[in-house]
């Protein structure tokens, strides 16, 4: 398949623009006042708990719904009032939503029939998708007689073979086994690559976000909290729903050193980390806060080195690459911190009950004022 | 071991119980089945001469052959109607929120729970007060009412049971609503929309009770036809229109099982 056409011509006007979005069902804010730009190429995702408003979003650019306040752009377009059959657009859904009462073939060139196409060249093009997602071969078959897998390429194959302006993608890998799923995800990236298709991509699954995404938008309560690169949304998280919806993170109470703006440093023990200063605008020098470390920023102590605290392993989880070792220590914000340790060696040398000493394994971290007791 | 013998002489009473139950099931259909091919001019059973001639007589009998014929007449259009109706009211309620959904559904299901003699009798003032002959439309209004709440419900079963987003996904492929319709939610409805016309056909070609009330000589379908047969004779030819009629429906239900069958390997059926 060759590259869809730049009618605008121009690949500085984004692909999809949703300009002040706000969207009630009943006395429910399921959207609050959304913007958002996706590029074109870019693979945008939004992530967050069920709930959180990310599905609503991509109904309201799919046309399935309308918003009650805000705009809707697509390529340059304005689609706000425009039903779903005039976007161009392509969607995957979580069941796939393949048309059971028809082949591979018939589903695959449904879109392309839709667009009254000729015969010859809808044959060419679905072939030439089927090629893409390596399902050659099983035209004729029905759709329940594929495995998830092969029903979820079919699908992609149906979405992509309509050369569509934004491909959207609801929840594609949450109906197949783990081992399958990162085999599939692989190859989403590999084939949004090639075709260089501009992408929204929604999901609960913070790792997949963060494998899979040019950004990531990250959503709670009908809005974004923080909009960045899978690197910014882990390192950096803008706030404290971030830093630990993303991935796994301790919680350690620490003290505010000195902050002016930008930066800020706080002790944990006498170690001192850097931090982002906007988090802690307004908290006073001397004041507690809680430090956001992940558990691979942290380590077992060599001597000499600077350890935060103490504890005693509690328990040891082998996961085949590295293992988790949970310390319990009192008086550090978190009863229990976990530890990721690359390779196996820490099952023999910290068996459970070890005193051990921690330290920090990096310089830089995130704190968030302390939350007022709830 | 006394134990294991009770427990075989309960599944022994069960097994009896359940052949008894099959047994009356199947009695009046086997008792006029047999009583169809007495060789004498009396209804009695067991016959003591066997004949095909009541058979013979049954479907050269005048009255019965127009009494097929109108029912036939009847039972077509009722069923077309019905289904039309039926299943654009199963759509509204299905896909449409709006006050007194609950009251429109009410209403359509009533005919349920009013006596098919009231209903009879109902359109046969009715049509009197209107001075409209009582030609087959007055029929067929009346079997329409009286079959339209089982064709909504077997509608309705198969729209709730149809996943909207296939239809959402067929629009997002660029198929405008008349497509989607013709090319999804059409063919996915299909066995809901056969099994509904079904229940219209078999239920409108079996109604007496109001067909009474609203037919005339003219226009008299084969239950009242045969009604007005026993009123006069007793001979074994009412038995013999008996035979024919469950054979007759007996074909027409296979033929739609196989139909559905056949809907199954089409794979119309939910992907859930």
């Amino acid at each position: 398949m060759s590259k869809p056409a730049d009618p605008m011509g121009s690949d500085a006007a984004p692909v999809v623009r949703l300009d002040g979005i706000t969207k009630r069902f009943g006395d429910v804010v399921a959207l609050h006042e959304v913007s958002l730009q996706v590029w074109r190429g870019e693979l945008m995702t939004l992530l967050g708990p069920s709930g959180c408003g990310k599905t609503t979003l991509l109904n309201l650019v799919a046309g399935f719904l309308a918003p009650d306040v805000g705009e809707i752009a697509i390529d340059g377009e304005r689609v706000t009032e425009l039903p779903t059959y005039r976007r161009e657009i392509g969607m995957t859904f979580q069941n796939y939503a393949l048309f059971p009462h028809m082949s591979v073939a018939s589903n695959i060139g449904y879109g392309l029939r839709a667009r009254r196409l000729d015969k010859k060249e809808i044959g060419r093009r679905v072939a030439a998708v089927l090629d893409l997602v390596k399902l050659t071969g099983l035209e004729d078959r029905k759709p329940r007689h594929l495995s998830g897998g092969q029903q979820q390429r079919v699908a992609l194959a149906r979405a992509l073979v309509v050369r569509p302006k934004v491909l959207l993608l609801d929840e594609p890998f949450s109906a197949l086994d783990r081992n399958l799923r990162g085999a599939m995800q692989v190859e989403l990236r590999e084939i949004q690559r090639k075709l260089d298709v501009t992408t929204i991509f929604v999901t609960h699954d913070q790792s997949e976000a963060l494998s899979l995404s040019d950004r990531i938008a990250v959503m709670a309560e009908g809005s974004i909290r923080q909009l960045g690169t899978p690197d910014d949304i882990y390192r950096r998280p803008a706030d404290r729903f971030v830093a630990s919806f993303v991935g796994d993170v301790n919680v350690l109470r620490a003290r505010l050193e000195r902050g002016d703006g930008a930066t800020a440093t706080v002790m944990l023990s006498d170690t001192r980390v850097k931090v982002p200063g906007v988090p802690l605008g307004g908290t006073a020098p001397g004041s507690a806060v809680d430090l956001f470390v992940r558990p691979e920023d942290l380590c077992v102590a060599a001597d000499g080195a600077d350890v935060v605290f103490h504890g005693a392993v509690a328990a040891q989880v082998y996961q085949g690459g590295h293992v988790d070792l949970y310390v319990d220590a009192a008086g550090i914000g978190s009863p229990r911190v976990l530890l990721r340790i690359p390779g196996q060696a820490a099952m023999a040398r910290w068996p459970v009950g070890t005193r051990v000493g921690l330290a920090l394994a990096t310089e830089e971290a995130v704190a968030f004022p302390v939350r007022a007791i709830i | 071991m006394p134990r294991l013998s009770s427990q075989r002489a309960l599944r022994l009473f069960g097994a009896l119980v359940v052949t008894a139950i099959l047994g009356f099931l199947l009695l009046p259909a086997i008792v006029v089945a047999l009583a169809a091919f007495n060789g004498r001019a009396i209804l009695s059973f067991p016959p003591d001469t066997w004949s095909w001639r009541w058979f013979a007589k049954a479907l050269a009998y005048e009255d019965f052959r127009a009494g097929l014929r109108n029912g036939l007449i009847v039972t077509g259009w009722t069923s077309a109607i019905a289904l039309a109706v039926g299943a654009g009211f199963a759509f509204v309620l299905d896909r449409y929120e709006f006050r007194f959904k609950g009251i429109l559904e009410t209403i359509l299901l009533s005919p349920l729970v009013i006596a098919h003699f009231t209903v009879g009798l109902g359109f046969l003032i009715l049509a009197a007060q209107l001075g409209v002959t009582r030609g087959y439309a007055v029929v067929v209004v009346t079997h329409v009412v009286l079959v339209l709440p089982f064709v909504l419900r077997s509608v309705y079963v198969s729209l709730r049971n149809l996943d909207r987003r296939l239809e959402l996904a067929a629009a997002s492929l660029g198929a405008p609503p008349a497509r989607v319709l013709a090319t999804i939610t059409l063919p996915l409805l299909l066995p809901g929309l056969v099994s509904g016309w079904l229940f219209a056909a078999i239920l409108s070609f079996n109604e007496f009770t109001a067909s009474l009330f609203v037919t005339v000589q003219r226009t008299q379908t084969l239950p009242v036809a045969m009604y007005n047969y026993v009123r006069e004779y007793a001979d074994p030819s009412m038995a013999a229109i008996s035979v024919i009629y469950i054979v007759a429906t007996a074909a027409l239900l296979t033929f739609a099982t196989l139909f559905l069958g056949l809907g199954k390997v089409l794979n119309v059926e939910q992907a859930r």
